[in-house]
């Protein structure tokens, strides 16, 4: 099995593959398609998804084609515990933002983007500091997504690695090109339908193919000591900590989220985000098991690479059936997200870009379907070109979530605190990038006092995280509470040896130094906010309602809202 | 030991089959009352 190749399908078979499946997708959506899109359905299909699809929607989306890889690679690495410290982690991402969620709808019911609600708040350049990260996160996304499906059709048949990109970028194209997010949602339901049912397949399949738990238990002495420990702290130091503070940042920062939140009823809010969080860690976990199973089996991944992984466990103990089933959850996976960015990106756009800094005021509803449309074109050109090189996604997926990590305080402090300014959120946004840059590649030495200054700010950053969980949940003394007891036993256990971790160091870094310098400006200030001024300034942009409809006017220390309230 | 394991892998793929269920049932649940106010279901 070690040496064992993967099974190969002729260049027809995955053309037929991708054709029933992109082709069943499009045909879809013409079940929903309207001649005259209205601008809100585009973005947040008019803020009424039922649970199901929402539900669905969130979870399809937050699976991406890394997911599977990444959960068995951490599966085959770290053991036992592996897959539990990819997916768990993620999976409680997803339940965690949904207090958050609950304040930015009950703050801005009629947003489609947290930067409107950020720009109602602050102003433009809070805004555009959150749409800018958001469009990177989302247009790097699309590359890793675009890049799986090279991958995946270049290992599993004769074409060539950029077919299967193409393919991939002009099939989800097409189908959320005219109907955006509400194309995005419906075919999230059917993908998630189709990978849920192949996951619950193809686990038990592999599991009992490979000789069951007695050859299972039997191979754990292949394991070290370390991987045969469920509460491994190489597991935990190296895959759980970085992936759950990045994940955190994800949630925030991450306008398919966001997307989803304002697009939900806001009375399923709570359902739909509890039933993704077991759906996501369910899925992704079980598939992390087959990693785990290839290690006790001593399986060597195909050409070095972990991606192989579970391909080569199919491949090695089913039939070609399961290869294609394997075949249809990857793209399933991938285009769901695909899909998702396109619509994401639309969404900042038509509503950041265009209707808050370009219109000002005389949002035209066509031409904003317009910019989304456009803008979906071009991503996927740029997703498709990008995809081509080469990137390692874990490292990406832990850069781009320390990025949004520097935002997550000065985001949540926003909605909740009326002192935060929008000199505050973006002093410390910039402030914060910087240090961890500089964490991160080790611009400076991280020795000495620089490495123990570095250890105090990561450990502010800890506290944080865990203090803004419990403030979530149950309330500001809950939240301080915890936030001040794990900031004190970052302070005892991780000075003077998280330096050695500086993955982990840098991103604790990006939430401690952006929390610090928000806090000490916002202090410093002496505005106060009306909370309930956000609910006027943000509105829905309707057909139904005349593009020249007057506009608010401008209040400080924010600029009205360009939209025309229903 | 054996029983342990085999709970730990097959309890994952239990799992996605019991949300896959929710999930069908309140679209189905939603879907009709979709067609009942005559709106679509997105």
């Amino acid at each position: 099995m070690s040496n064992a190749s993967l099974h190969q399908f002729s260049t027809l078979t995955v053309i037929l593959l991708m054709l029933a499946f992109y082709g069943g997708t499009y045909l879809m959506t013409l079940g929903i398609r309207k001649k005259e899109e209205d601008a809100d359905a585009f973005m947040v299909s008019n803020h009424r998804v039922g649970f199901g699809i929402g539900a669905a929607s969130m979870t399809a989306t937050w699976i991406w084609a890394a997911s599977f890889y990444a959960a068995a690679t951490s599966g085959y690495t770290y053991g036992v515990s592996g897959p539990i410290h990819y997916g768990l982690w993620g999976a409680l991402m997803i339940l965690f933002i949904y207090p958050f969620g609950r304040r930015f709808r009950k703050l801005a019911p009629n947003a489609h983007t947290l930067g409107e609600l950020i720009h109602a708040r602050h102003g433009a350049s809070s805004q555009l500091i959150l749409a800018l990260s958001n469009l990177l996160g989302s247009i790097i996304s699309l590359m890793v997504n675009f890049t799986a499906s090279g991958a995946l059709v270049s290992v599993l048949s004769p074409l060539s690695f950029q077919a299967g990109v193409i393919i991939a970028g002009v099939g989800v194209l097409l189908y959320t090109l005219w109907s955006g997010f509400r194309a995005s949602v419906l075919t999230d339901f059917a993908q998630l339908v189709a990978m849920m049912a192949i996951a619950v397949v193809i686990i038990p399949a592999v599991f009992f193919a490979m000789g069951g738990p007695s050859e299972l238990v039997a191979g754990l002495g292949n394991l070290t000591p370390e991987q045969a420990d469920f509460f491994s702290v190489d597991a935990i130091l190296n895959q759980g900590a970085p992936f759950f503070v990045a994940v955190l940042a994800y949630a925030i920062g991450n306008q398919t989220i966001s997307q989803r939140l304002f697009a939900v009823n806001e009375d399923h809010i709570k359902p739909t985000f509890l039933t993704a969080t077991v759906g996501y860690g369910a899925i992704v976990i079980g598939l992390g098991m087959i990693g785990l199973m290839a290690l006790t089996l001593g399986i060597e991944p195909l050409n070095g690479d972990m991606n192989n992984l579970i391909p080569q466990m199919v491949s090695g103990y089913l039939p070609p059936l399961f290869i294609a089933l394997f075949f249809i959850l990857v793209i399933g996976s991938l285009s769901s997200t695909a899909d998702s960015d396109l619509s994401a990106l639309s969404a900042i756009m038509m509503a950041d870009v265009y209707g808050k800094n370009i219109a000002r005021g005389k949002a035209d509803p066509r031409r904003m379907l317009l910019v989304g449309r456009l803008t979906m074109i071009v991503a996927t050109v740029i997703g498709i070109v990008f995809a081509s090189f080469s990137l390692d996604i874990l490292v990406m997926l832990v850069f781009v979530g320390a990025l949004w990590g520097a935002i997550v305080f000065p985001v949540i402090a926003s909605c909740f605190w009326s002192r935060v300014t929008n000199a505050a959120f973006t002093t410390s946004v910039i402030v914060a990038m910087l240090l961890f840059c500089v964490a991160r590649f080790e611009w400076l030495p991280l020795t000495g006092l620089v490495g123990l200054g570095f250890e105090v700010l990561a450990s502010i950053g800890g506290g944080v995280i865990i203090g803004l969980m419990a403030f979530g949940f149950l309330g500001r003394v809950a939240g301080f509470l915890a936030g001040a007891l794990a900031l004190v036993a970052m302070l005892v256990f991780a000075t003077g040896f998280l330096r050695d971790y500086t993955v982990l160091l840098a991103s604790l870094t990006a939430y401690g130094t952006s929390t610090l310098v928000c806090v000490v400006m916002s202090l410093a200030s002496r505005e106060r906010f009306d909370f309930d001024s956000i609910r006027e300034r943000v509105g829905d942009y309707s057909d139904h309602h005349p593009a020249a409809e007057p506009v608010e006017p401008a209040r400080d220390p924010a600029p009205a809202s360009l939209a025309t309230p229903r | 030991m054996t029983t342990f394991f085999t709970l730990y892998v097959l309890i994952w793929p239990a799992l996605t089959l019991g949300v896959l269920i929710v999930i069908c049932r309140a679209v189905l649940r939603d879907r009709r009352e979709a067609r009942r106010q005559r709106k679509q279901l997105v």
